[in-house]
Order: structure tokens, then sequence, then C-alpha cells
């Protein structure tokens, strides 16, 4: 009835399950299988597995994936954001500052368009000691009303008090495609975070926080329907998530944008 | 470093399926693959033509997911955007089965390198030398980490597995 000395080592047995035995082995195999119901059992345990993981190909439909586009590299990593040529660059405004702003700009992602103005904002920005903002903390109204109105969308200040962290105040910012806001904020250490909106298209659902991260810096990111938003921080991983959430949560009590109300 | 895009969008639907068979929420595991992406762009210039992009890539994707995995494991999971702004709860997809759900259970509490060779070899369906080729190790230790999740899968699945197999919803 059987061969008593075919004996399938392991690799022979799992080769069977995968289909990957030239025809004369598989039929040993199952010879063998069929004298040995406990090995059998096995067997057919393992071949439900791979039955099951096939199942698990199939991608959601609902969700259609689209490739950021990557184009023509530019080294924006490279182009050292911690030096102060970025922030030269960006600062000489006119034909130096719009060159290099025009060859960033084109055909890029448009996380990475916002996360490196949101980190050269940052780089910039921070480091300030006489001027780190444009308008303070003490004028927490006006700011948001003229930021509102230069963003065209309504801007809520979140508070972070309970993350350690107090406002010190904003600025307007030139960016692309439209003006951007940088708030700063400050806990009792010295250190600094920013966070960093920019208007931007609309019509477009929320995705979920993206973290990038740079040396010591971090960046959480996330993109909404009217504006994208950047926190940028030296600080681990899980006091950002919890920042961005607590700001997430904060901005989404915004009222759904009104231009004509400001 | 043109084509490097081009080479990328080639893996993607491969990248894709396994991040979406190791992360049940799609939103989540689209953004496993977006950060991959990420880091494979960001970190393009240390691949220098090296072949196996593939190999690459999946080892980025899966580094990110078992991160992810550890640090999610005592920390609460990350709440995405939409699940802030809506009801939490995913539905669970009509079409998948209770046995690929079971399975995708089974398979999260195998550790990483055991899950990696699973996936390569049971939903990939790449020879043994392929996946020792790819993540670069032997492939004695493809085989010995394949035989112990297997095992350690028909363990796990034993009781809930047979059951839901014959019932019917």
């Amino acid at each position: 009835m059987t061969e008593p000395t075919f004996q399938p080592s392991e690799e022979q047995l799992h080769a069977y399950v995968d289909d990957f035995l030239p025809e004369a082995e598989r039929m040993a195999v199952e010879r063998y299988l069929a004298d040995h119901p406990s090995e059998a059992l096995r067997i057919e345990a393992y071949r439900q597995q791979n039955a099951a993981l096939q199942g698990l190909r199939a991608l959601p439909e609902a969700h259609p994936f689209t490739l950021p586009e990557f184009r023509p590299r530019v080294r924006w990593r490279a182009v050292a954001l911690r030096t102060a040529a970025a922030a030269v660059l960006l600062l000489a405004g006119g034909g130096g500052g719009w060159w290099l702003h025009g060859h960033l700009e084109r055909g890029r992602p448009l996380w990475m368009r916002l996360v490196e103005q949101a980190e050269r904002a940052h780089q910039t920005f921070v480091p300030e000691v006489v001027h780190p903002v444009e308008v303070t903390s003490a004028h927490e109204q006006h700011l948001r009303t003229w930021l509102s109105r230069r963003l065209g969308t309504p801007v809520t200040v979140p508070v972070l008090k309970r993350h350690g962290y107090d406002l010190m105040g904003g600025r307007l910012l030139p960016a692309s495609p439209g003006p951007a806001a940088q708030f700063m904020y400050q806990d009792a250490q010295g250190n600094r975070l920013t966070l960093y909106m920019l208007a931007a298209p609309t019509g477009r659902r929320d995705t979920s926080f993206r973290y990038v991260q740079d040396g010591a810096l971090r960046i959480c990111y996330w993109m909404g329907q009217t504006m994208d938003f950047a926190i940028t921080g030296e600080m681990p991983r899980d006091q950002l998530d919890g920042i961005a959430k607590s700001v997430y949560l904060q901005l989404n009590h915004m009222k759904p944008p009104r231009v004509g109300a400001w | 470093m043109d084509d490097f895009g081009r080479l990328i969008e080639q893996e993607l639907p491969r990248l894709r399926r396994y991040a979406h068979a190791l992360v049940k929420d799609p939103e989540r595991a689209d953004d496993l693959v977006q950060d991959c992406l990420e880091r494979a762009w960001r970190k393009s210039h240390l691949w220098v033509r090296r072949t196996n992009l593939r190999g690459w890539l999946m080892t980025i994707l899966h580094n990110l997911y078992a991160n992810a995995a550890r640090k999610h494991s005592h920390t609460p999971t990350m709440v995405s955007l939409d699940d802030a702004a809506a009801p939490p709860a995913t539905p669970p997809s009509q079409t998948e089965t209770l046995s690929a759900l079971a399975v995708r259970e089974a398979l999260q509490t195998l550790p990483p390198d055991q899950q990696q060779v699973l996936l390569l070899v049971g939903m990939e369906q790449m020879q043994y030398a392929e996946v020792a080729e790819l993540l670069r190790i032997p492939i004695g230790t493809v085989m010995s980490r394949l035989y112990r999740a297997r095992e350690r899968m028909r363990v796990l699945l034993a009781e809930s597995t047979r059951p839901t197999l014959r019932r019917v919803k």
C-alpha cells in the first residue's frame, strides 16, 4: 500500500503545502499522508492557512490609494534645513527666494510642500530671541481675526496648557499655494513648538496624522478640508502625538468656513 | 533617479496587500504604506540602485509596522481623524470571510520575523529561495521561521477556525 521507506522531510511537507513539489514527490507525500492521519491533519491546517491568507490579498475597493507624485528628486533634505542657508534664501525674497520656491514646488507631493514649508518656518523663527512672533498672545483676539481674514478661513488658536505649552503668539507667512499662519508655543523650560496652518484647496477629506522626523525635530502633519496643518518640535513621538490630537480636536470645533463672516 | 518613482509604483500593490493583511483598518493600512513610501523616498539616496528594491521596501514597511505594533501594545491606538470625527467603529468588510479574519488575528500574535515569512510564502506565494534573497537571510532561517509560524498559527486557530468555518451567517 505504501513504500515504508519514504519519510518526507519537514521541508517537503511545507513545499507540499505550497504546491512547490514536482509531481512525483507530491504523489509520494500524498501517499505518506494517507497513511499518517495526524500528519495529514496538520498539513491540512497549513493548507487552510494558505487559503485564508490568499483571502487577505483582496484590497479594499473603497479605499483607492493614490501614489504621491515622485518627480525629479530635489534633495530637499540635503538642502540642510538646519543650516542658515535655507532661511536666508527664503527670507531673501525677490529673485533667489522665488527661484528656490518655484524650483521646489514643481510636481511635488502636497504633503512634502506642507512639511517643508512648516519645517523651514519653524527653523527660521524658533531660534529668534527678539521677534519670535509678529503678534503676541496679549493680542490673541486680533491675531485670530487677522489671520482668519488673511487665510480666508476661520482660524482657531488651540490651547496647549494641558501639555505644558503656552501660546507666545503668531505670524503670517508667505507660502504656497496660499498664505500660511504660524503659532508658536513655549513650555516652562523654554522649549518651543510651532503650529503651522497652510490655506489649501477645499473639498478634500481629512487625512490621518502622519509623522516625519528630521534629526531631533519631529513633525506631525495632516491635511484638512480647508487647511493643512503641521506641528513641529523637538519632543518624543508620544508627546507630539498627544499634542496633535489635542490640536485636532480643538480645531475640529471650528464652525464650517463662512468666509463672509470675516 | 526619475525611475525610482516608477519602480516604487510597480511594488505598490504588493506593499498594500502586505499592509492590509497585517492591519485590519484600511485607513491605517494605507497610512502604513504612505509612511513607507515617504521614508523610501526620503532615503532613496541610500538605495543606490541595489536591485533588491522590493526587499528594501518590504523591510521598511515591516519595520514601521513592527515599531508601531510594539508601541501600540502599551499605548492606546492612534485615532485616525476620520475616527475622531465619526463613530469609531469600522464595519467589517462584507467580503471578508470569517477564516480570513481569524487568520489575520492569529497572524498579529506572531513575532514580526515569522509574520514576514508567512506572508511572503502564504500570501505572496513566493519561493523559499526568493524569500531568503529578499530578506537576505539563509534559506534555513526562512524554513525554520515558516515552520514555527505555521505551527503557532495552527495551535491558535485550532479552536477558533474550525467551528466558524461551518457556521453560516
